[in-house]
């Protein structure tokens, strides 16, 4: 049978027609069939396809219709495309995606806005996996915007808190922003490729002879042509993917409902720019100058959201700072060339940061809508199952072997290992240096998270006493199957030199090999980096077990001190980046508007340049009102003088023509 | 799908030229008393216009570039001024446009219009035979004629049905106006001093063979006629009226105004000034497009800046039509394919929005943002459909402003990098306008009781509404049948430049 790809985002697309426009008629379980099975059976295709390319080795494709044509000159299909990555990624949001849309069911029960909710979790699904289909850029930046909207809509869901749709609106605009850019690399794509298609882009010797090519950039000199490219892609990604600098509307986001955080704010939406870099992996290849760019960016964003994370109260800003700096990870690995390590991530990430962020919903849900942690603590009793699988996921991300984080940040880490010490690039050992640091500081924030929500001794308030509740049915489940995925993940790409063989590497094609380098080399390396990465993890674990545990005294007596007083306002405050964006931008800005409205179009053009001409006018009329006395004998001598002139100049005309 | 007439030898164009007019007189007949008549009577001569149009459209050949279905007829022999018309790819879209607003115009006035409703009607067709012909007329005269003929109507349109402060306006539009196509006309009559004819073919013909212009005479000319059409797009800096003139125009007004009235001016760049005088165009090429990218960015600007809503809707157009502009003096097939295209998208998208705003001003009187905020919960249908027009406007991919937005930037760009950047900007801004007063108008909490009561849409509402999102869907997914009418035309006219 064939598989026409048209259906696997046409389906959640019919579950946003159906809820969105005849939700409130339908009644909830209608709203649940369709929301859930939708999705649910656009996995099944996915999975379907997946098997048919596994078996068959070939990319399958869907050749749709012209969509931007203009003959000869911009040719834009609406054409998909699925190969080993896409496919992945597909199962990945559609699988995801499902187990949330099932949890939504629970966590959203008696909403209002139900039906809304579902409709938009269905465009949401639609346009994700419309990104990662489009056979090419254009296409995909429909996904790409139509996923920002839908993360505007889900942030805003709750709208009449007015904190809310800013938060949505902070979201759009500064992925717009990042779009902009984006658009820019489009368009140097497009002028210099002649096509979008990611097979031309992707094409090793088109790609070859635009390497040479430069361009030049007032203010910035020149740059490669390539390079550029790359750079505007990747500002891109660093607004949907929330890298510095515009990283700072993901902890905002977390405004929405949490199993939107998980869905989009955490598993899928987020990583569109790592998928973006992945696809597009020869072309960034070609530019060592983005690749370090890349590097940099991903490691530093890695450390200062790691840092900010370590003073969050809210259960879910720390998952969300923890995020950005995860994603920072994944920036770092596609900069060291790691790209089959970096999608790797998205993956397992995907897995347990869905888990936690579900873990964190069940919490919230049980404490009616509660979010500090403060107010929490030795939850562990009334919700163990909660507790265990935030443990496992939390365990995860630390890089805690055999779970699903430990393998892919065990690679990520190798990967700049290699690149820092043994082929000694300073500059990449130094962002390892950076990344590796940030290892330990995330089992460190991860572990305070657990402590202060689970652990100890119960803050939670009187009020509430007795009714906290494990959160059954269709939210427990979520949280089991993705409890077993994190755990479970990392084995889909068991390096070889622990004895697998880097599966889903070499099947979504990134895979690359270390041709240069002994295979003796390469094992002592891997060791020495799974090593050290393992010690990092566990010292970041045990001191956390330890400040959280018997060194509370330690811990509270630094927290009371002067620098830990610093340290703590400098995190709580998030590095005053908001404040810096905001004295900076987006006021001034606002001022220019409103003065540029003052004084250029009230006074000077409305005020002096067209009230000014009526003005004249009606002055030179009011002078010229004078002459009309009344006096006859004025208007005889006018007259008179008029007709002399014209007498004159006819008498003069008349003696040219003659002449002539 | 739409029978081939031409066998029967119709003339399709004055058809859909005169109906409205004649439609005008038959109504002048009917008791003014009468209002369901006049409505339902006007809608009906709409729709007559409109089917038409799309006569118009089924025997338009859209695999060449040329004049078609042309008529031409000799009106005042001694001077030479004959009446001509016909369509191309440049027009054509934009008829249909025109011919497509003005039903769900007349459905929009049912409840908003009590007061005159027979002369208000009146004034409607014609303005629509003003506007449809303008567009199709092919003798300088006629065209003229057509252009100052729909200028009285939209005056007393505002005049008399408007604002607080409709006269004002009015006159403002009004004076506006008349100083550019003044400056046309004594344009108009220099040309056939200098050539012996107002036939526009004609003229071009003789423009570029037999009686050339030189470059002082077509930098002054270009002038006169770009003066007159950029006061109507309107360009930086001759934009103020348009504020004004929204703010206190009926919603009808609003509608015809932005949906189609403004797109008078960058037709007239695009059919007159430009290939009229190509070399003037040429010359001052630079001055033009920093005035187009001024505007696009200080046109956001302002939007920014204002606290009522069609203010914030007229800037933006001053914000849309600078792009249009832009892609008028950076002629490729690629970015006058934008161009027109974005001139349709911005009828629709505009349009809707001003036809929503003045759902709501009928419910509320008020035009504030700060009497608003929270609505969304009061009212869901409109919140979406609102939602919907916004997002076209601000260019979302998928939906239709994108592709016209993109087809211009990326034209630009690959000339002119500086300039594609520097319009790209306006794709930020325009988010950042729009997204802060949909919060404001219709998020956040509900603070104001009298919008407690506020009815969502009703039926009628909805049944005008819904063929701007379908427009909106198919332009925004499958603009090629679009496109396709528009290119043979656009291939020979940047031919025609080039040379």
């Amino acid at each position: 049978m064939d598989i026409n790809l048209l259906w696997i985002p046409l389906l959640p697309f019919l579950g946003f027609l159906i809820n969105g426009l005849l939700g409130k008629r339908i009644g909830t379980k209608a709203v649940n069939s369709f929301a859930c099975g939708l999705p649910i059976l656009s996995f099944a295709i996915s999975y379907a396809a997946w098997s048919r390319i596994v078996s068959e080795g070939n990319p399958l494709h869907w050749d749709g219709f012209p969509w931007i044509w203009i003959e000869g000159l911009v040719e834009i299909p609406f054409s998909l495309h699925l190969d080993g990555l896409s496919s992945v990624m597909c199962m990945v949001i559609t699988g995801v995606g499902s187990l949330i849309h099932l949890y939504s069911i629970g966590y959203m029960k008696g909403d209002p806005g139900y039906h809304r909710y579902f409709s938009y979790l269905n465009l949401f699904t639609t346009f994700m996996l419309l990104l990662v289909l489009g056979d090419n850029l254009l296409l995909m930046f429909i996904g790409w915007e139509g996923v920002g909207l839908c993360s505007y809509l889900l942030i805003g869901f709750w709208y009449e808190d007015d904190a809310n749709c800013a938060a949505g609106r902070k979201a759009f605009i500064v992925n717009r922003i990042g779009d902009f850019a984006f658009l820019l690399g489009i368009f140097l794509c497009l002028k210099h490729f002649g096509t979008l298609n990611m097979s031309a882009l992707t094409d090793p010797t088109l790609i070859a002879t635009l390497a040479e090519q430069t361009l030049s950039i007032p203010l910035l000199g020149t740059m490669g042509l390539v390079t550029v490219i790359t750079l505007l892609l990747f500002i891109g990604a660093t607004g949907k993917s929330a890298q510095i600098p515009l990283y700072v509307w993901l902890p905002d986001a977390m405004a929405g409902p949490t199993p939107v955080s998980a869905l989009i704010h955490a598993a899928t939406m987020v990583t569109s720019g790592v998928y973006l870099c992945c696809r597009l992996k020869p072309l960034f290849e070609a530019s060592p100058v983005a690749m370090s760019v890349v590097a940099g960016i991903g490691a530093c964003t890695a450390l200062l959201a790691a840092l900010i994370a370590f003073g969050q109260n809210d259960i879910k800003k720390v998952l969300a700072y923890s995020t950005v700096s995860q994603l920072g990870y994944m920036f770092f690995a596609i900069g060291v060339g790691a790209f089959s390590a970096a999608f790797f991530h998205v993956v397992t990430h995907a897995f347990f940061k869905a888990l936690l962020f579900l873990g964190s919903g069940s919490v919230i849900h049980a404490m009616h809508h509660e979010q500090d942690m403060r107010k929490m603590g030795g939850l562990r009793k009334q919700l163990p199952f909660t507790h265990l699988t935030f443990l496992v996921g939390t365990l995860a991300i630390a890089g805690v072997p055999p779970l699903a984080g430990f393998f892919s940040k065990d690679e990520i880490l190798f990967a700049g290992y290699l690149q820092g010490f043994t082929l000694g690039s300073t500059e990449t050992a130094f962002f390892w240096g950076i990344s590796f640091l940030t290892a330990g500081m995330t089992a460190f924030y991860m572990i305070r998270c657990v402590a202060m929500t689970f652990w100890g001794e119960s803050r939670v308030d009187a009020s509430l006493e007795g009714k906290v509740h494990e959160p059954g049915g269709w939210i427990g489940f979520a949280l089991f199957v993705l409890a077993i995925a994190s755990a479970l993940g990392g084995f889909l790409n068991v390096p070889e030199f622990l004895g697998g063989n880097a599966t889903l590497g070499h099947f979504t094609g990134l895979h690359h090999g270390h041709d240069g380098l002994s295979s003796e080399v390469l094992h002592a390396a891997e060791w020495q980096s799974m090593f050290l990465s393992l010690a990092i993890a566990g010292s970041g674990l045990l001191f956390a077990m330890y400040c959280y545990g018997k060194g509370k005294a330690t811990r509270e007596g630094f927290v009371a001190s002067s620098p830990g007083k610093f340290l703590g306002r400098l995190s709580d405050r998030k590095f005053y980046v908001d404040e810096l964006y905001a004295a900076v931008i987006v006021r001034p800005f606002d001022m220019i508007c409103h003065l540029l409205f003052i004084i250029v179009d009230r006074i000077i053009i409305d005020g002096i340049l067209v009230d000014g001409t009526a003005l004249l006018t009606r002055s030179v009329g009011h002078w010229f009102r004078k002459i009309q006395t009344g006096f006859i004998p004025g208007y005889l001598l006018t007259f008179c003088c008029g007709a002399l002139v014209l007498l004159y100049m006819l008498l003069n005309l008349m003696k040219g023509g003659g002449a002539q | 799908m739409i029978p081939e007439l031409d066998s029967f030898n119709l003339p399709i164009l004055s058809l859909v030229t005169l109906t409205p007019a004649i439609g005008a007189l038959l109504l002048s007949l009917v008791d003014r008393n009468n209002k369901a008549l006049l409505r339902q009577a006007s809608l009906m001569i709409s729709f007559l216009t409109l089917l038409f149009s799309l006569l118009m459209v089924g025997n338009f050949d859209g695999s060449i570039g040329t004049m078609q279905l042309e008529e031409q007829n000799n009106w005042i022999e001694s001077l030479g001024i004959s009446y001509h018309l016909g369509v191309d790819g440049i027009s054509i879209l934009l008829v249909l446009l025109t011919c497509f607003s003005m039903p769900f115009v007349f459905l929009s006035t049912w409840k908003a219009i009590d007061d005159r409703v027979k002369e208000f009607h009146i004034g409607l067709l014609l303005l629509q035979t003003g506007m449809v012909g303008a567009f199709v007329a092919l003798d300088l005269i006629l065209f003229y004629l057509f252009y100052e003929a729909m200028l009285i109507p939209m005056y007393l349109i505002i005049g008399i049905w408007g604002g607080r402060e409709r006269v004002k306006a009015a006159l403002k539009f009004f004076i506006y106006t008349m100083v550019g196509s003044l400056m046309m006309f004594l344009g108009i009559l220099y040309l056939y001093n200098h050539a012996g004819t107002f036939d526009l073919p004609l003229l071009l013909e003789r423009l570029r063979t037999t009686h050339p212009l030189d470059t002082g005479q077509q930098l002054w000319l270009f002038s006169a006629f770009t003066l007159s059409f950029a006061i109507k797009v309107p360009l930086f800096p001759l934009h103020t009226w348009l504020p004004d003139a929204h703010v206190q125009a009926p919603t009808a007004g609003s509608v015809v105004l932005a949906g189609v009235l403004l797109k008078m001016g960058t037709y007239g760049l695009l059919r007159f000034s430009i290939p009229l005088f190509p070399d003037a165009a040429f010359d001052l090429q630079s001055e033009m497009c920093w005035l187009s990218v001024i505007g696009i960015i200080f046109g956001a600007c302002m939007a920014l800046a204002q606290n009522d809503i069609k203010k914030l809707i007229a800037y933006s157009s001053v914000s849309h039509l600078g792009f249009v502009v832009l892609a008028c003096f950076v002629p490729d097939v690629e970015t006058i394919t934008g161009g027109i295209l974005q001139m349709i998208n911005h009828g629709l998208s505009t349009g809707m929005l001003f036809l929503m705003i003045g759902i709501i001003y009928e419910r509320r009187h008020t035009r504030e943002l700060a009497d608003y905020g929270g609505l969304a919960k009061i009212i869901p249908m409109y919140t979406i459909f609102f939602l919907i027009a916004v997002l076209s406007s601000i260019g979302l991919p998928g939906l239709n402003g994108f592709v016209g937005e993109f087809l211009i930037l990326y034209g630009v760009f690959q000339v002119f990098p500086l300039w594609g950047v520097l319009a790209s900007t306006g794709v930020v801004l325009g988010a950042l306008y729009m997204l802060n007063m949909v919060k404001r108008f219709l998020f956040g909490p509900l603070v104001h009781d009298q919008n407690r009561n506020v009815a969502d849409l009703s039926a009628r509402e909805i049944v005008y509404l819904i063929p701007f999102v379908v427009m909106m869907v198919w332009l925004g997914l499958y603009p090629a049948p679009f496109i396709n009418m528009v290119k043979p035309t656009l291939s020979l006219y940047v031919e025609m430049l080039q040379s």
